[in-house]
C-alpha cells in the first residue's frame, strides 16, 4: 500500500505546486481589473447586483465586494486596503484626515441612492405609529420605556409577553450609527438590546418575534413585518418610509447612500462609478428597495 | 526519543552511513573522486535535513509565542496606557463607539462566555461521561468501533454549520417550547456549545479510563465485583484526574468557541445573571467575549501613534479588542496548562 | 454466572446469592441508563445532519456545483466559494504539511527527554487549544498587516497552516511510535544514520497515518470561518462558471463557509433550500474526507505487518 500511496502523494503535490505557480503566473500576466470594494452591511447586497451586473458588460473587470459595515469599509479606505468604500454614513473628519495621512488623498464622497431607516415591528403588534422622542425612549440608555403597556399598546392579548424586544445592530453599522445620531441625539444605546450583524437579521427577528422592535434599510422588508409611522414630533403627521416620502423630505429618518474614493476616481474604477450613476446602476438601486438619485458627485 | 549506543553513534557519525565497504569496488582516480563527492553530498544533505527538521520541532514554540507576541504588541498600548483593571473587568458598559462617552467594560462579556459554558458543560458532562462509560465499558466490540466513528464525525462538524443549526433549527423549538421572547440565547448556544464539546470530553475520558491499571481491574474482579460496581468504585476514582482533565479541555474548547456563539446567543450586551427568580436566565440573550471581537475588528480602525506617543481616541477600539483577545488566550492557556499538568499526574503513576 | 430459577436456587450451591442477583440487576440499569444517554447525544444528531440534507435536496444539482452565485446570491450556484475553499485548503497543506511532518519526526525522533521538549509538547497542545478568533487577530497582526501580505489568500492560508498545524504534529508522531523500536534498531546496526533509518524504513511503515492526519487537516481546514473572516475571504467576487483557477494568491477569495455565514445572516431572500444545500455541500465535503481517514486508519492498523 505504501507504494500507490507514495504515488499519490507525489501526483498531489505536482498538482499543488502547478496551482501555485499558475496562480503566480496570473497575478503577473494581469490583464484582468480588480476594484475592491468594501463597507456597509445595508448597501451589501445592492453593492453585489452591481458588481453582478458590471461584469455582464465589462467582462474584464472584477469587482470584489465585502461587506462587515461601513465602518469596515472606511476603515479600509483610510488604509488604502479598498478602492471604493461603502457607507449609509458620513465620513468623520477624523477619519478623512486619517486616510489623508495614511494615503495622501482626500476622500471624496458620492451619492449613489437613498435610503430610509425603516422601524419595524411583527405584523401582529398593534402600534401603528410613534414619534422620535418615544423611540429614543425605548432604545437610548436611561430611557424608561420597557414594556408595551406603557406606550398603551395591549400586545399581551396576542400571547406576547409584554416586555419590548429591543432588535438592534452592531457597532460596525452605518445604520447604527445613524439611527444613534438622528434618533438618540448621540446618547448611547440601552444594554440588552440583541445586536445582529446584518440588516436581514433584524427583520427576521422581528418577523419572529412578536414584542419585537427593530430599525433596518427600508428594503428589507418582509411579508411578516410592517412599518411603524414615524412623527418628527407629538402632534405631527407619522409618515411611513416611501419613495415620495423620503423625496419630500417627510419622513425623518432617511439617509444618503455614499461610496468614498481616494481622491478623483481614475480608470476602471471612474468608469465603474459612472455606471452606478447612470440610469442603468440606478434601475437596480430601485429594483433592490432603495431610492434612485438624480444627481452625483457631492463635495 | 529513542536511544542509540555509543558504538552505534560513532559509526555513523559525520559519514551519512555510506561507507567504504558498502561501495562496491572501484578503479581509477575519477570514480574515487566522484564516490568522496557523493558522500559529501549525502552527509550535507543529511545534515540540512537534520538541521530543518530540528527547526520544525520548535516551530510550535515559535508559533505559540508568535502568536502571544502578535496579539500582545496590538493591544499593549492600550494596557500600557488606559487599562483600569476595576473598569475594564467589573464595568459592563461596554460602549467603545461611543460619539459622547467610550466605555471599555467586559464585564458583560465575561458573564456571556461564562454562561454559556457553564450551560454547555451542564448538558455535555453527564451525556459525554457517561458514553465514554458505555463505550469503554459496556459494548462489545463492533458496537464500540461504530460509536467511536460517529463521535469522531460529530466532532468534524464545522463550528459555522453548527451555527446554522442552532439560527435555523434550534431556534423556533426553543421558541415553541419554552415561549421565550426569542429563540437565540443561552440556551441555544449552550446546546449548541456543549454538543459541539462532547467528541473532545468522550476521547479523553475514554483513554483516561482505559489507562487505569488492569491490576486494579483483575483485583477487583477477583473479590466479586461487578462491572458497574468496579466502574464506581475503582475505575472513577483512579482516572479521575483524567476526566477532570477531559472536562477541563471540554470547558476551553466552549470558552474558545466563536462562529456557532456568533450566530446563536442573540448577541446583546447582557449579564444573565439576577436577584429574580430564576436567577439564572437561561433564556436571555447575551454576548461571548469571541463573538464581539469577530463582530467589532473589521471595523476598529488601526491607527498609529501620534507624534507624542499616545493614540488617538478612535485607535482604542481596536486595541481593546486585542486586549480581549489576550484575556481569551490567558485563559485557555491556563486551562490547558492544568489539563495537561493533570494528565501528566496519572501517566507518572 | 446466569440467573436460576428460584425452585432450584436451594438446591444448586453455584446459584447466586441475593446480593448478587442485586448487584447485577444494579448494573443492567446502569448500563441502560448509560447506553440511553450515549443515544441521547447521537440520536439528535443523526436526525439534525439528516434533516440539513433532506431540506437541501431540492437544491443538491450539478448546476449548484459549478454555477456561481446570481442574482444577488438568491440563485445559481456555490462555485466561486467552493473553488475558493479548495485554493485555501491547498495552500495551507503546502506550509502545514511539510512543516507538521518535520515536527512530527523531531518530536519523536530526536527530541532527548528534558525540560525543553517537554515544553515543546506543551506548545503544541496550547496550540491546538487557541481559540479561532485568537488565531485570527494573529493572522491579521502576523501576515495581513507585519509581514504586508494585506487581505489575501496567502495570509488567509497561512492563518490556517497555523491553525491546523498541531493535528498533523500529532498524527505523525503516533504514527512513528507505531513503528516498532527493533526496527529502528536493525538500521542502526547496520551503521545507518538516524536520518537514513527514518527515511527508509519508519517513514514508509508510518505512511499510513501521516496521511490521516493530513485528511484532518484538510477537513479542519475547510470547515473554519473565524480566521478567514479578517484575513482574505470576500462577501462576493464573480468568478467564471466552472473556472478551475480564478483566483491569484494576492487575492481574495469566496470561502464557502464564510458564504454560508453571509448567507444565513445578511443575504435577504435567500430559498430555504439553497441556504440547507450550501451547509449540506460543505458537511457532506467534510464528513467524506472524514470517512476516507477513517477508512484508511482501519485499513493501516489491518495491514501492520507486525
Amino acid at each position: 500500500m505504501s507504494k500507490i500511496v507514495k504515488e499519490i502523494i507525489k501526483y498531489l503535490v505536482i498538482v499543488s505546486m502547478a496551482v501555485g505557480i499558475s496562480g503566480c503566473g496570473k497575478k503577473s500576466s494581469e490583464d484582468k481589473n480588480v476594484i475592491t470594494n468594501s463597507g456597509s452591511d445595508t448597501m451589501v447586497n445592492l453593492a453585489q447586483m452591481w458588481a453582478e451586473e458590471y461584469q455582464k458588460i465589462k467582462p474584464g473587470v472584477s469587482v470584489e465586494v465585502g461587506g462587515g459595515g461601513s465602518g469596515v469599509g472606511i476603515r479600509d479606505l483610510m488604509q488604502g486596503i479598498v478602492q471604493i468604500a461603502n457607507a449609509s454614513r458620513d465620513m468623520k473628519d477624523s477619519e478623512k484626515a486619517q486616510a489623508k495621512q495614511n494615503t495622501g488623498k482626500e476622500p471624496l464622497e458620492w451619492i449613489v441612492g437613498y435610503d430610509a431607516v425603516a422601524v419595524y415591528v411583527n405584523k401582529n403588534n398593534p402600534v401603528e405609529s410613534l414619534t422620535l422622542a418615544q423611540l429614543a425612549q425605548i432604545y437610548a440608555e436611561g430611557g424608561i420605556t420597557d414594556k408595551w403597556s406603557q406606550l398603551d399598546i395591549d400586545i399581551t392579548s396576542k400571547g406576547s409577553s409584554d416586555e419590548i424586544v429591543r432588535i438592534s445592530r452592531q457597532n460596525s453599522s452605518g445604520t447604527y450609527f445613524y439611527f444613534r445620531e438622528h434618533v438618540l441625539n448621540n446618547k448611547d444605546y440601552k444594554s440588552g438590546s440583541r445586536d445582529m450583524s446584518g440588516s436581514k437579521d433584524v427583520v427576521e427577528l422581528v418577523g419572529k418575534t412578536m414584542g419585537a422592535i427593530g430599525y433596518s434599510g427600508m428594503g428589507y422588508d418582509t411579508e411578516a413585518v410592517k412599518f411603524v409611522k414615524i412623527a418628527k414630533t407629538e402632534g405631527q403627521t407619522a409618515y411611513e418610509p416611501s419613495i415620495e416620502n423620503v423625496a419630500t423630505g417627510n419622513y425623518p429618518l432617511a439617509r444618503s447612500l455614499l461610496m468614498y474614493t481616494l481622491g478623483q476616481p481614475e480608470g476602471e474604477v471612474k468608469e465603474y462609478i459612472d455606471w452606478i450613476l447612470s440610469p442603468a446602476g440606478q434601475e437596480i438601486v430601485e429594483k433592490s428597495g432603495y431610492i434612485p438619485v438624480q444627481s452625483g458627485q457631492k463635495k | 526519543m529513542i536511544k542509540k549506543s555509543r558504538i552505534q553513534k560513532d559509526l555513523a557519525q559525520g559519514k551519512g552511513g555510506v561507507t567504504r565497504e558498502s561501495q562496491p569496488e572501484s578503479s581509477g582516480k575519477l570514480s574515487q573522486f566522484f564516490g568522496k563527492l557523493k558522500r559529501l553530498f549525502h552527509s550535507m544533505s543529511e545534515r540540512t535535513i537534520v538541521s530543518l527538521i530540528y527547526l520544525c520541532g520548535v516551530s510550535a514554540i515559535i508559533f505559540v509565542f508568535g502568536i502571544f507576541f502578535f496579539v500582545f504588541r496590538e493591544g499593549e498600548p492600550f494596557l500600557k496606557d488606559h487599562l483600569d483593571f476595576k473598569s475594564f473587568f467589573m464595568s459592563p458598559d461596554w460602549y467603545p463607539t461611543s460619539v459622547s462617552n467610550k466605555r471599555y467594560g467586559i464585564l458583560a462579556l465575561l458573564a456571556g462566555t461564562g454562561s454559556v459554558t457553564i450551560l454547555a458543560m451542564l448538558v455535555a458532562v453527564p451525556f459525554s461521561l457517561a458514553s465514554a462509560v458505555f463505550i469503554a465499558k459496556f459494548c462489545g466490540k463492533k458496537l464500540q468501533e461504530t460509536l467511536k466513528v460517529m463521535i469522531e464525525l460529530l466532532a468534524a462538524i464545522p463550528s459555522v454549520v453548527w451555527g446554522f443549526i442552532g439560527l435555523m433549527v434550534l431556534n423556533p423549538l426553543i421558541v415553541k417550547l419554552t415561549g421565550a421572547s426569542i429563540g437565540l440565547n443561552i440556551l441555544n448556544a449552550g446546546i449548541v456549545v456543549g454538543l459541539m464539546s462532547v467528541p473532545i470530553i468522550v476521547s479523553i475520558a475514554e483513554d483516561a479510563m482505559r489507562a487505569v491499571p488492569d491490576t486494579y481491574l483483575e483485583a477487583a474482579e477477583a473479590l466479586g465485583a461487578t462491572r458497574w460496581q468496579t466502574i464506581r468504585k475503582v475505575i472513577f476514582p483512579a482516572a479521575k484526574n483524567g476526566l477532570l482533565a477531559a472536562v477541563l479541555l471540554g470547558v476551553g474548547r466552549a470558552v474558545g468557541e466563536t462562529m456557532a456563539v456568533l450566530m446563536c446567543t442573540g448577541h446583546s450586551v447582557n449579564i444573565p445573571f439576577d436577584s429574580k427568580a430564576p436567577f439564572f436566565h437561561i433564556l436571555d440573550s447575551v454576548r461571548t467575549l469571541t463573538a464581539t471581537i469577530a463582530s467589532e475588528l473589521g471595523e476598529a480602525p488601526r491607527l498609529g501613534a501620534l507624534p507624542d506617543g499616545t493614540y488617538p481616541e478612535e485607535a482604542l477600539h481596536y486595541q481593546a479588542l486585542f486586549m480581549i483577545g489576550i484575556v481569551l488566550f490567558a485563559i485557555t492557556f491556563v486551562i490547558n496548562l492544568v489539563a495537561d499538568i493533570t494528565v501528566k499526574g496519572i501517566r507518572k503513576k | 454466572m446466569t440467573g436460576t430459577n428460584k425452585k432450584q436456587a436451594t438446591a444448586n450451591p453455584f446459584a447466586p446469592s441475593e446480593l448478587t442477583r442485586k448487584k447485577m440487576k444494579n448494573q443492567k440499569i446502569a448500563a441502560v441508563i448509560f447506553g440511553l444517554m450515549t443515544l441521547l447525544i447521537l440520536i439528535p444528531l443523526v436526525l439534525l445532519i439528516g434533516d440539513i440534507f433532506i431540506k437541501a435536496l431540492p437544491s443538491l444539482t450539478w448546476d449548484f456545483l459549478t454555477d456561481v452565485p446570481r442574482n444577488g446570491m438568491r440563485a445559481g450556484g456555490i462555485w466561486s466559494a467552493l473553488i475558493g475553499t479548495v485554493y485555501l485548503v491547498v495552500f495551507s497543506l503546502l506550509v502545514a504539511a511539510p512543516v507538521g511532518v518535520m515536527a512530527g519526526i523531531y518530536l519523536n525522533e530526536y527530541a532527548k527527554d528534558n525540560w525543553f521538549n517537554r515544553i515543546i509538547s506543551l506548545a503544541v497542545v496550547n496550540l491546538a487549544g487557541v481559540p479561532s478568533i485568537v488565531h485570527a487577530l494573529f493572522g491579521v497582526g502576523a501576515f495581513v498587516i507585519f509581514a504586508g501580505f494585506g487581505k489575501s489568500i496567502l495570509a488567509a492560508s497561512l492563518t490556517i497552516a497555523i491553525m491546523t498545524l498541531p493535528v498533523i504534529i500529532v498524527a505523525t508522531k503516533e504514527a512513528l511510535s507505531a513503528v516498532p523500536i527493533p526496527f529502528r534498531v536493525a538500521c542502526w546496526n547496520l551503521g545507518a544514520s538516524r536520518w537514513q533509518t527514518i527515511r527508509t524504513i519508519v517513514l514508509p511503515n508510518s505512511l499510513g497515518g501521516i496521511l490521516t492526519g493530513i485528511i484532518l487537516e484538510v477537513c479542519r481546514a475547510a470547515g473554519e470561518t473565524a480566521p478567514i473572516m479578517f484575513t482574505g475571504a470576500v462577501f462576493f467576487k464573480f468568478v467564471e462558471r466552472g473556472d478551475l483557477l480564478p483566483y491569484s494568491p494576492t487575492e481574495q477569495c469566496m470561502a464557502l463557509s464564510y458564504h454560508l455565514h453571509t448567507i444565513s445572516t445578511q443575504v435577504p431572500g435567500v430559498p430555504e433550500s439553497m441556504l440547507y444545500g450550501t451547509a449540506a455541500v460543505l458537511l457532506g465535503f467534510i464528513l467524506m474526507f472524514n470517512s476516507v481517514a477513517i477508512i484508511v486508519r482501519m485499513r493501516v492498523r489491518n495491514r501492520k505487518r507486525w
